[in-house]
């Protein structure tokens, strides 16, 4: 599997995600975001987090714009397979690949903890190696991941099997970091081969720190 | 040339931040205060001569990036 990962300047997550997914085994590349074309033999595309010109406007706006991303956009039409982790979950959702928006966390603070998520949909080739209602432990690091959707296309959300992630305490009951709808931590486009999420699951990918719950998901990613 | 773009959270999406500037005027005594939405402006300085021209490109600029139409609403100001 060849997974290329974006790198805009301000991106600081593109090395875990690269020691992420050779860990499980596959070839990677960094993508600089001058770059106008995405190689065919890249099957999975990784938009990493970070922030992507030091969020200026809002977060992800800018990056948008780069000269990568209309590659991306075609990259996406193809059907293949796109993760946009935390300021890539806000550079689809400013790209209009994945529906809503990311605004400043209800408390208006900078949050960086671990996280309880629960697992939503498996219908999809992220989450498919995961049980359904499963808990998982992953970092959030964000000041601007409180997701926004208006309750119509919510529902079309719903309908879809387009949630894939609720922040949840560690039982599994509700429990909202940051004011998103419906405690919404992830979701995925309706041909579900686009995904963003707020948390890092190239994070939570060793026991030594702290989680090792990350590498269910993203290996999901990995099976044609 | 200049416009002067207002941006601002749209009606029905919570605005935290005017939320917290509300408390703190209130913490400060300043009782009259029904509610505070904090916004952004962007000033922009433009070769156009003809308002309405300047007008469109400004909207546009708005809809592409300026504003995200998902969550804010926008108001454009042209000045001469």
């Amino acid at each position: 599997m060849n997974v290329g990962i974006l790198q805009f300047p301000g991106t600081n997550c593109e090395y875990d995600t690269q020691y992420a997914f050779e860990m499980l085994g596959c070839r990677t590349n960094i993508i600089w975001h001058q770059e106008t074309t995405i190689a065919d033999t890249i099957d999975l595309l990784v938009i990493a987090g970070g922030f992507s010109y030091g969020d200026y406007l809002r977060s992800g706006a800018i990056a948008r714009f780069s000269p990568i991303m209309s590659a991306v956009q075609k990259h996406a039409a193809s059907g293949k397979k796109i993760l946009g982790i935390c300021n890539g979950f806000q550079v689809l959702t400013e790209s209009h690949l994945l529906p809503g928006a990311l605004k400043r966390n209800e408390s208006l603070h900078f949050i960086s903890k671990h996280h309880h998520l629960k697992v939503a949909a498996t219908n999809n080739s992220f989450l498919h190696k995961m049980s359904q209602d499963a808990i998982v432990n992953i970092p959030i690091a964000h000041h601007d991941g409180n997701y926004y959707i208006d309750p119509e296309s919510l529902e079309t959300l719903y309908r879809n099997d387009q949630v894939l992630l609720h922040y949840c305490d560690q039982h599994g009951k509700p429990q909202n970091p940051n004011g998103s709808v419906d405690s919404i931590a992830g979701i995925c486009n309706k041909e579900k081969n686009v995904f963003g999420l707020m948390p890092h699951p190239e994070r939570a990918m060793e026991h030594l720190l702290g989680s090792s719950d990350g590498r269910l998901m993203l290996e999901g990613l990995l099976s044609t | 040339m200049k416009a002067i773009v207002n941006i601002s959270l749209k009606a029905g999406v919570l605005d935290s931040q005017g939320k917290a500037v509300h408390h703190a005027l209130d913490a400060l005594n300043f009782s009259g205060v029904n509610d505070v939405r904090v916004g952004k402006q962007i000033v922009l300085e433009l070769h156009d001569t003809d308002a309405k021209h300047a007008k469109e490109q400004v909207t546009q600029m708005c809809e592409s990036l300026l504003a995200n139409t998902v969550i804010e609403d926008y108001e454009i100001e042209i000045m001469a």
